[in-house]
């Protein structure tokens, strides 16, 4: 497999693992929806993980911070493996940043307060450090104005860029996207895709569930392609889409990029 | 628009339209009450008859209210004067207001001891309700409790002090332990302090019991509005903390406490309230260890508690349900641990959907603070049905004296519903 970066920006892979994950098997009642996974992602790579819906991908990064259990197998984050104990549950979560496909931001906080929320009681950052530092994160992803509005009183796009600052804001070693642009017009996708893509060329280890193939293309190191629970193959993405190997990955790269 | 182009599909906007305002509204009483009273002929036939039933209601209510006499000592001096015109004998309330406050036992020379304590209610209460004020205030509110207490009740002023100082204890050793140990071991720890606090004023209590004394007035001699006013106001503020633990626990994953709240929940929805009030009344003494003297304000007051804070929970409930699962996916995803989750992203999600529900609650249990005129005790509702209604004086006033226990709840409860809808339109971010 590929290990070169392949991506015009000069990104690096270190040779250091984030993510290791082991004969990973998951079920839901008697629903075998995650068979096998094997997956080793090294810090600084660039994955973005695709398949048909019901393949297992979402789930397969919700298991990654224990939003949901596995039942077989091991994965270690930063080094910590995932255990039922939740100390280490909480620690994997405060390193492992997420942004949900319904951007989940808390309607009750306005900007601000959401983004220095976790900060504050997480990491027990003074008040004022935790202000600076959001406000330096939501510059980033260009809506420092919005700072004191309520998330219901932004767009779509404009939401979802502030979830990607509230994550970055806990200073994340990895950051999983699920779905982040499935909800949005498409008018803003792009201002997503290019908060993503800055953050790429800033070396973070990203997990992306996306059928973004443009931003698979510029972005990432390694596409998965996934279907009905394992992972069915996987390449850089110039090979990837270009001479894909399996029959399913080619059925459903003609299907989503034959229109 | 030329018949070319009538015909023609394409179109592009060279000019934009500006925005125009609105046509001239038609506006005026005789358009409004041709719109909104006499648009058709049932309509008319409508506001007719409903204009003949205000007509009616009110030619009883105002010669009632406006020739009635507020003087005289019993029923038969209030005859005397109306001279059959129709008016109301107010005297009464005149002459028994303070029983209709206080009771008939309080001490007549002490009602301005809970009177203090009902003015300093708008010190106390205000910082709970606006967020607005200052923090500090909130000192106020946290005194007030024992304040009141010494006020109705009187006695040596150290037994609220100790209470006071058990709570402090209770808050701090609380705090240290949860640092430490985890939320868990804090409460228990806070629960050990605030026993040995308490435990320690007890002892100087019966020690010292002259020190800053006051009359001292038995629970048997409280009564009236003030009964109720006590009642609805310890218990409401009892039950919705209880009502979000026992919410919280029915949602718990550890099968021993949410089979507790359910248990707890379920059998107590399916009791009536006047039950649980006979039970502690009556029955609950025989459980208690022979020789103990439960207060039995105290045991009605744990009996209302349970009851509403059932409700309460089934309430909060109803808005736990209607949070969607990505909150707790979020506040899960960002490292909060489970208390934290609860307090600043669930809770006040959960409890701003459950407000009216709630003051719903709340209100229902201030009315049924009079249920506990059925076991002799006379509360607002007690006091009429009882000695006034029943003395020689006053028999048959009955039409004066429920309209003023009427106009009493209905001023509280329509306070509570209103600051209620105004808490809903604060608490609205989500700009729908």
């Amino acid at each position: 497999m590929a290990m070169t970066d392949t991506n015009p920006g000069g990104m690096t892979v270190s040779d250091e693992v984030a993510i290791e994950i082991r004969n990973m098997n998951k079920w839901y009642g008697q629903f075998h929806v995650l068979r096998d996974i094997d997956l080793t992602v090294q810090r600084g790579e660039r994955i973005v993980i695709c398949g048909p819906s019901g393949s297992g991908k979402s789930t397969l990064i919700r298991c990654i911070n224990a939003l949901e259990e596995h039942q077989q197998g091991s994965i270690v984050v930063d080094g910590v493996p995932l255990s039922s104990d939740l100390k280490n549950i909480d620690k994997i979560r405060s390193e492992v940043g997420m942004c949900f496909q319904h951007f989940n931001l808390f309607p009750h906080l306005t900007i601000l307060e959401n983004c220095t929320l976790a900060p504050i009681w997480v990491r027990k950052t003074p008040k004022k450090e935790a202000e600076e530092t959001a406000m330096y994160f939501l510059e980033k992803v260009k809506i420092p104005d919005q700072a004191n509005k309520y998330p219901g009183q932004l767009s779509g796009g404009q939401q979802q860029r502030v979830a990607i600052a509230r994550s970055l804001c806990m200073k994340p070693r990895i950051m999983l996207f699920d779905e982040p642009t499935s909800a949005l017009d498409p008018e803003m996708i792009k201002e997503v895709l290019d908060t993503m893509i800055q953050l790429a060329e800033e070396g973070m280890t990203m997990l992306c569930v996306t059928h973004e193939m443009g931003f698979a293309r510029q972005v990432a190191n390694r596409v998965i392609f996934m279907d009905a629970g394992q992972i069915v193959e996987q390449n850089a993405p110039e090979p990837f889409f270009t001479s894909p190997q399996n029959d399913r990955t080619k059925l459903f790269l003609s299907q989503i990029l034959g229109h | 628009m030329s018949d070319a182009h009538a015909h023609s599909v394409a179109f592009v906007r060279d000019s934009e339209i500006p925005p125009a305002p609105p046509p001239a509204a038609e506006t005026g009483v005789v358009k409004w009450m041709r719109e909104n009273l006499f648009s058709g002929v049932v309509n008319t036939i409508m506001t007719v008859i409903g204009v003949f039933i205000i007509f009616y209601l009110l030619s009883g209510l105002i010669p009632w209210i406006v020739n009635g006499t507020w003087e005289g000592a019993s029923i038969r001096d209030c005859r005397e004067v109306l001279q059959g015109n129709g008016g109301g004998c107010f005297a009464v309330l005149r002459e028994r207001w303070a029983q209709l406050l206080f009771g008939f036992q309080y001490p007549s020379e002490l009602y301005w001891r809970p009177t203090l304590a009902f003015a300093l209610l708008f010190l106390a209460v205000p910082p709970v309700l606006f967020f607005k004020l200052p923090r500090w205030m909130l000192v106020f509110t946290a005194l007030y409790p024992f304040v009141a207490f010494w006020l109705i009740w009187g006695g040596t002023a150290i037994t609220p002090i100790f209470l006071l100082l058990a709570f402090v204890a209770a808050f701090f050793a609380f705090k240290e332990g949860e640092k430490r140990f985890g939320f868990v071991a804090g409460l228990a720890i806070g629960l050990v302090a605030f026993a040995i606090v308490a435990f320690i004023g007890d002892f100087v209590a019966s020690e010292e019991p002259g020190w800053l004394r006051i009359t001292s007035v038995p629970s048997r001699e409280m009564g009236g509005f003030m009964l109720n006013m006590i009642l609805g106001l310890v218990c409401v503020s009892l039950s919705i903390p209880i009502g979000i633990v026992l919410a919280l626990g029915r949602q718990s994953r550890l099968p021993i406490v949410k089979g507790f709240c359910v248990v707890f929940i379920e059998f107590v929805r399916g009791v009536p309230l006047i039950t649980l009030l006979f039970v502690a009344n009556v029955v609950l003494a025989y459980f208690l260890p022979p020789g103990t003297n439960f207060d039995l304000i105290v045991r009605v007051i744990i009996m209302i508690t349970m009851f509403s804070s059932a409700y309460i929970a089934e309430v909060i409930r109803g808005g736990l349900a209607a949070l969607p699962k990505g909150q707790y996916e979020a506040a899960d995803s960002l490292g909060l641990d489970y208390p934290q989750a609860m307090r600043l992203i669930i809770l006040p999600q959960a409890l701003k959907i459950s407000i009216p529900g709630i003051v719903n609650v709340a209100v229902g249990l201030f009315k049924d603070t009079t249920l506990v005129s059925v076991i002799s005790m006379f509360d607002l509702v007690g006091m009429i049905r009882g000695p006034i209604l029943s003395s020689t004086a006053w028999v048959g006033v009955y039409w004066e004296l429920w309209a003023a226990a009427c106009v009493l709840f209905f001023v509280v409860c329509y306070g509570i519903s209103q600051y209620s809808q105004w808490l809903e339109r604060q608490l609205r971010t989500d700009h729908r």
